[in-house]
């Protein structure tokens, strides 16, 4: 009884495996062919619009790979999603904008300037100050989020921590909206981040300009996950962080106080959510209780695109989702309203065809 | 005395898997663990270390109760366990394992020079120091899994099942070195399916059958026991 049954489960997931390999080549010189068309034969737009959107890509792509690290982070630890971490960036977004609020209300005259604040008089504290304070807040809403929604749940089946955490995303959303009421709120930088301000360079003959928001947000993302790599490779809670995803009756047995690596690991993640929802208000100027939610499943998308579970693979996926959609529309010819498809798209069709992820091992073959 | 264990009780859900175990182990023993597959060996170790709670009963490690204490707590205070299957952190590499087994230590140079002896007692893991553990051979395995425990300076090594899936000649090895680990001053109890082996090096051996023990004395007398010889030494 035993073996024919195997032996046919395993002929259908070769079967399987061909068809989305079959399907993977298909969409794949489909787009391919679409891309070469609208780039090289119609030559819509020159060099410098590559670049721009290029650029762009990459400035959201650090975002995304912030978010998305979250959701790796905790998946690899407990196996949820965490639905409630575009949320946990959006409350980041908000202490951002506060802070920026506040302190544009702090007078701080100079001789030659009576009428100045303390945002624009001094800009860089100001910067570090919003950014710490909308660390802080995501930081701290990832570790009550754990500690009230989500350990009283560490025993119970995963589709329950599942349906926790999109209630929780629900209830925060709201929540935000209730505190701060629905409007969008218009995100005051300090002048020297002014948005339209940046560097111009010449690209084929056109001016290209490269603001210093978007390249602030660019490195800031870039030295953040520097650091949370070395943070998880070469230091000792990183390494009990690694012990605690790989096996945590092991963990304990060395010593490892599971509970607590387990809400650092949500106030790591938090923090740098609540570093991206900081950036987003800087660059983008715009913040309400919706803007988690986007960015959110996105970072999802990226996170699965990597490999959820895989650290690298959330960077790589967060960048890579932001050039696709970024350049995206441009280069498939099709509406610049439709990138948010382009990204989702790619969910689905890296569900097709690699579940794992680029860079995720294939343990859901193996646990079939 | 060392560890002293009272009347446990131990549930998985409605499975009664320890039905009232009492033992104790001295310092400076080797106390041996023998019984069947499913017989409740490894459900005593877990319990002693705090990763099972006990329904009733007592543990008592150096006179102090620790059945509700936190297994990070109960590592700290000197009871280490190297589990069944060795459980290497599979994508760590060989010295990462084993500054893990000294996670409970923060003197850096302690460590080093605790890994040093490490790798002087196992010098295939020096070699493969920057091997990740999962790509270890089952001796290297099992050899990195007692180096990791010793990291943590164990008073008393609880060990579950050293020999299993080992060959013959390594089995020796490893006997040879938990003797070797207690003639240093570290207690160890010991659970074996491999009978023989656990109860020529034990002072002394309990026999577990199905959540209960059945029979205790010394290793020697065990061993020369017409009841365990049929059931567990393959009655010759
Ligand atoms: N996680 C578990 N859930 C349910 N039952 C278990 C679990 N672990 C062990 N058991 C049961 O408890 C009994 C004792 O198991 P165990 O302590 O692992 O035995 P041993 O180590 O002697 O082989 C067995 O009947 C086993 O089936
Ligand atoms: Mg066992």
């Amino acid at each position: 009884m035993d073996k024919p049954t195997s032996t046919s489960t395993q002929g259908r997931l070769r079967l399987e495996r061909y068809l989305r390999t079959f399907a993977g080549i298909v969409i794949g010189v489909f787009l391919l062919w679409r891309v070469y068309n609208v780039i090289v034969l119609q030559q819509n737009f020159g060099a410098d619009t590559w670049v721009r959107f290029g650029l762009s890509g990459l400035i959201l792509g650090g975002m995304y790979a912030l978010i998305a690290i979250g959701y790796t982070l905790v998946y690899g630890i407990m196996f949820m999603i965490n639905f409630a971490h575009g949320e946990v960036m959006m409350l980041g977004a908000f202490g951002g904008f506060f802070t920026f609020e506040a302190l544009r209300f702090i007078p701080a005259p100079t001789l030659s300037n009576p009428e100045y604040n303390f945002l624009n008089a001094h800009p860089f504290i100001s910067v570090l100050l919003a950014f710490l304070v909308g660390i802080s807040i995501s930081a701290m809403a990832g570790y009550f989020l754990e500690k009230i929604a989500y350990r009283p749940l560490r025993r119970a089946p995963r589709l329950i921590l599942l349906i926790t955490a999109i209630g929780a995303s629900i209830f925060l959303q709201n929540l935000a909206m209730l505190l701060f009421g629905p409007q969008r709120k218009n995100v005051v930088n300090p002048d020297i981040l002014d948005r339209g301000a940046g560097w111009i360079v010449n690209v084929s003959g056109n001016d290209v300009l490269i603001s210093y928001t978007g390249i602030f947000s660019l490195v800031l993302s870039t030295l953040l996950m520097i650091g949370l790599y070395i943070l998880v490779q070469r230091t000792k809670l990183g390494r009990a962080m690694r012990a605690v995803a790989l096996d945590k009756n092991t963990a304990s047995l060395m010593g490892v106080d599971v509970d607590n690596v387990i809400s650092k690991t949500f106030i790591i993640s938090g923090a740098l959510a609540g570093a991206a929802g900081v950036m987003w208000g800087i660059h983008m100027g715009l913040v309400n209780h919706y803007t988690g939610f986007l960015p959110g499943i996105k970072a999802f998308t990226a996170a699965v695109m990597g490999g959820i579970g895989n650290i690298p693979g959330a960077m790589l996926g967060g960048m890579l989702l932001g050039v696709i959609e970024a350049i995206g529309p441009a280069a498939l010819g099709i509406d610049f309203q439709l990138k948010d498809v382009i990204a989702f798209s790619i969910l689905v069709l890296v569900l097709i065809v690699r579940p794992s992820g680029i860079l995720g091992e294939k343990l859901s073959e193996e646990k079939l | 005395m060392m560890l002293k264990v009272e009347s446990l009780q131990v549930f998985y859900g409605a499975i009664h898997a320890l039905q009232g175990i009492s033992f104790h182990l001295e310092k400076g023993e080797i106390v041996a663990l023998i019984g069947a597959n499913g017989a409740g060996k490894s459900t005593v170790l877990n319990t002693v270390s705090g990763i099972l709670r006990p329904r009733e009963g007592a543990v008592a490690f150096e006179d102090q109760e620790i059945h509700e204490v936190p297994p990070q707590e109960i590592v700290r205070r000197g009871v280490i366990q190297v589990p069944e299957g060795r459980k290497i952190f599979s994508r760590m590499t060989v010295t990462e394992n084993l500054e893990m087994g000294a996670y409970t230590h923060t003197d850096r140079a302690e460590i080093a020079r605790d890994m040093e002896s490490v790798f002087e007692r196992f010098s295939r893991l020096r070699e493969r120091r920057n091997q990740l553990g999962g790509t270890l051979s089952g001796g290297e395995q099992q050899m990195l899994a007692i180096g990791r425990g010793l990291m943590a300076h164990p008073t008393l090594l609880l060990l579950d099942e050293p020999s299993m899936g080992l060959s013959p000649i390594l089995v020796e090895q490893i006997f040879d070195i938990i003797q070797d680990i207690n003639e240093q001053g570290t207690s160890i109890l010991l659970v074996e399916q491999n009978a023989q082996m656990a109860l020529a090096i034990a002072d002394r051996a309990y026999v577990l059958e199905t959540g209960k023990i059945v029979m205790q004395g010394t290793g020697d007398d065990l061993l020369k026991d017409p009841s365990v010889i049929e059931a567990y030494l393959g009655g010759h």
